[in-house]
Order: C-alpha cells, then structure tokens, then sequence
C-alpha cells in the first residue's frame, strides 16, 4: 500500500503545486526581497555570527510560511476524499516527503541570493550543503504535522508561527552550531556528533509525525 | 475527606522550610549560604516535570481511550505544571542574582531549556482556547501536547552538549552531590522532592475536582 500511494500522493502535491504557479512564484518573491531587505539595512561586510543567524532566521521564517500552506487547501470535500482514499501514513509521509523536497529546493534558493547580496563566507560548502538538507528535512517533519494541527483549529498563521517556533528550537540550535563551524571551515570531525544529533531528530521528528497525524485525521 | 498524602505533602514542606533553613550546610566558594535554594528551587521544577509528565501520560490515554475525562486530567496537570513554573522562576532568578550577578542569562541551557518549556506549554493553551468542539480540542491538543513534549525532552538532552551549563555541578561550579555526600543536606532534599510533589498532586487534585463540576454543570 505503501509503495504504491506514496509515490503517487509525491506527484498529486507537486501537481497541484504546479498548477497554481502564482504560489511558488510568490515565495521566490518573498524570499528575495527578505534576503534584499536585510542586505541592505546591513550595506556592508557583516561578521560571521550575525551572518550566521540572519539565515537560519530568515529561513525558519521562510519554511514555517511555505508548509502553513501545505494543509490549507485540505477543503472539508478534499478531506473526505483523502480519507477514504488513502491511508493516514501514506498520506502524511507524502505531504512530509514533498515538503522535504520543497525546502532543500527552496533552501539552496535562499542561501544562493543571500550569499550573492548579503555575501557568501562559508568556507566549507560540503558541511554548510549537507547541514541545508539535514535541517530542511527535518524541518519538513515538524512543519508539516504543525501545520496539520494549525488547520484543524480555524488555520490562522499566527496559531502555526506559534506552535511550531517553540518545538524547531532544539533542531535549529544544533543547525546553526554545526553551520558556524561550516563557516569557520572547522574540520568535520568537531561536526559529527553535531550531524548525529541533527539525523537523530529527523528519525524522530518523522516517527512521530507519522504516528501522530493517524489521530488528527479523523474526525 | 483529606487524605493522608496531603497533611504528609504539608508537614515535609515545613519541616524542609524549618530544617532546610537551620540546617549545616557545606561551605563552598560561590554558593556560600545560597546553597540552601536547592531545598526549594529543584523541588519545584521536578514538580513541575511531573506535572507534565502526567499531563502526557493522560494525553496517550485519551488518543487510546477517546474519554473526556483523560482529556480534562490532561489539561489540568499541564495548568498546574505551568503555575509551577512561576515559583520554580522566580526561586531561580532570585538566586541567580545573588551568585551569578544577573536575575537572567542566556547562557545556561537549563534556564533555555525552561523557558522553551514555558513557551511550548503557552502554546498549548492558546491551541486549546482556539478550538471550539470539545472532542475536536481533546484530540488535538493531545497530538500536540506529546510531540512538543518529546521535542522538549530532546531539547533538554541536546542543549548541554551545545553550551556548558552555568549551574552548580556544571562547568566546575561546584555543587553538593558533588562532595560525596554530604548527608545533612541530602536529609532535606529528598523529603522536599517528595513533599513538592504530592503538593503539586494535591493542586491537580483540586483542580480536577473544580473542572469536573464546571464539565458536568455545563453538560446536564
């Protein structure tokens, strides 16, 4: 069962997401007028911590609002027809799957503009690359079951901002450890119990994800 | 009908607030006579770890069960959990301010890791207040209350490998436990983990009671 929906649940988010262009184009617009704002307000060279956490600021923003999209278009018909068509896991590893997708993508968008604008002074791109992907993943786990419970409680954004800030602050903290020594050109082996931790949290992050979304589900 | 755990929960309290205030404490560099915040600052955040662990405990029971009633325990005990919190502070920042020079610092993974606590639970009741249909409510919050506290659970293993912790018995500060027993206090501490504990069940029970009468009164 798995196997067989998985895939296709992938390729009914991407589908839909295509379709309706004008969103993705919007959060291409967001996340570079972001990155130019703090660009400029800085206009000069800025020290590596300060760089440091600019961007994982700017991208918890950027993934909490993508992924509050990600239930919204769930219509009381739509859900119906989910449940009745798909299992809870399948349909949950799906939406966890395509967002992980969404924001590794939407990720390396970020850095690319913000080290073009703001200035890229990472020295070791092999670390920074993998931190990137390590954390988006993760990152799509937590979102994508807030963003389920933010829209079964009247979907307003602030709700979603609110309950996901407090529970990406242990994966975010061990990012922006691991990104600093990235920055720092550190050698990796002061980076791997950093990068263990960051795999651990995905294991978990979607376990629980996948276990959880079964009760959110019915209703 | 009071029951025995109650007047014991009482008695301990006093008897750590008479003791714990008289007793012989260890002199040591730092601490000196604050020390004596151990009897009452630690008790109350394991009380309160215990309220939220009993909070979750009833939010896995209710997402098996589908009852009311394991919802209300739920809430209940993540309330008082959070009313805790406020003495746990301010014991905290008061002693803070007399050894470490500052009523709050960011530094300590112990104090972040608090207050992502206070913080993942205010969420907690702003996700209830926003969800009308009760069945609704109880589902969710449960989800949510059980992934926030292991996230939180995580967060308290992780935070001391990313930062040394300022608290005594980190970072070379010195702390009882870490002289080898020494008995006498350890004669007030434990009593007083106890005592804080069954207070906090004490509070719960209470307020069960009060929210049981207000579910009925609402429901007939």
């Amino acid at each position: 069962m798995l196997k067989q929906q998985l895939p296709a649940l992938i390729r009914k988010e991407f589908l839909l997401e295509f379709r309706q262009r004008s969103t993705l184009a919007g959060i291409a617009v967001y996340i570079i007028a972001t990155v130019f704002i703090s660009a400029l307000s800085f206009k000069q060279k800025i020290h590596p911590i300060v760089w440091n956490a600019l961007f994982w600021v700017i991208f918890t923003f950027i993934t909490v609002n993508v992924s509050g999209k990600s239930f919204v278009q769930e219509t009381k018909g739509k859900a119906l027809y989910n449940y009745l068509y798909y299992g809870a896991r399948e349909f949950i590893l799906g939406k966890i799957v395509y967002n992980m997708i969404l924001m590794a993508v939407l990720s390396l968008f970020t850095f690319f503009f913000y080290g073009w604008f703001v200035g890229n002074i990472v020295q070791d791109m092999g670390l920074f690359m993998l931190v990137l992907l390590f954390s988006s993943t993760a990152f799509s786990g937590v979102l994508s079951l807030m963003s389920a419970i933010a829209s079964k409680s009247g979907n307003n954004m602030s709700l979603m901002a609110i309950l996901s800030f407090p529970v990406l602050m242990p994966l975010l903290l061990v990012s922006i450890k691991v990104s600093k020594n990235a920055i720092d050109g550190l050698a990796w082996s002061v980076s791997y119990n950093y990068l263990l931790i960051l795999v651990m949290l995905n294991f978990v992050v979607i376990t629980l994800a996948t276990l959880l979304f079964n009760y959110l589900w019915r209703e | 009908m009071i029951k025995w755990w109650k007047i014991l929960s009482v008695l301990i309290i006093l008897y750590t607030l008479v003791w714990g205030l008289l007793n012989p404490v260890p002199k040591l560099a730092i601490l000196h006579e604050s020390i004596r915040n151990v009897y009452f600052h630690v008790p109350i955040w394991f009380a309160m770890l215990f309220q939220m662990g009993y909070s979750v405990v009833f939010a896995v029971k209710h997402l098996y069960k589908n009852d009311m009633r394991s919802d209300l325990i739920s809430d209940q005990a993540a309330q008082t959990g959070l009313f805790l919190s406020i003495p746990g502070l301010l014991t905290g920042c008061m002693w803070a301010k007399f050894t470490w020079g500052t009523w709050w610092t960011f530094e300590d993974p112990k104090l972040n890791g608090v207050a992502i606590a206070v913080l993942i639970y205010l969420a907690y009741f702003i996700l209830r207040s926003s969800i009308t249909d009760e069945l609704k409510r109880a589902r969710i919050s449960a989800v949510y209350n059980i992934f926030a506290f292991v996230m939180m659970f995580v967060f308290i293993m992780i935070l001391p490998r990313l930062t040394d912790s300022l608290h005594p018995g980190n970072g070379n500060n010195p702390a009882f436990g870490k002289y080898d027993l020494d008995n006498s206090m350890r004669t007030v501490f434990y009593p007083a983990v106890i005592g804080w504990v069954l207070l906090s069940l004490w509070i719960l029970d209470v307020k069960k009671r009060l929210a049981t009468l207000k579910y009925n009164s609402e429901n007939d």
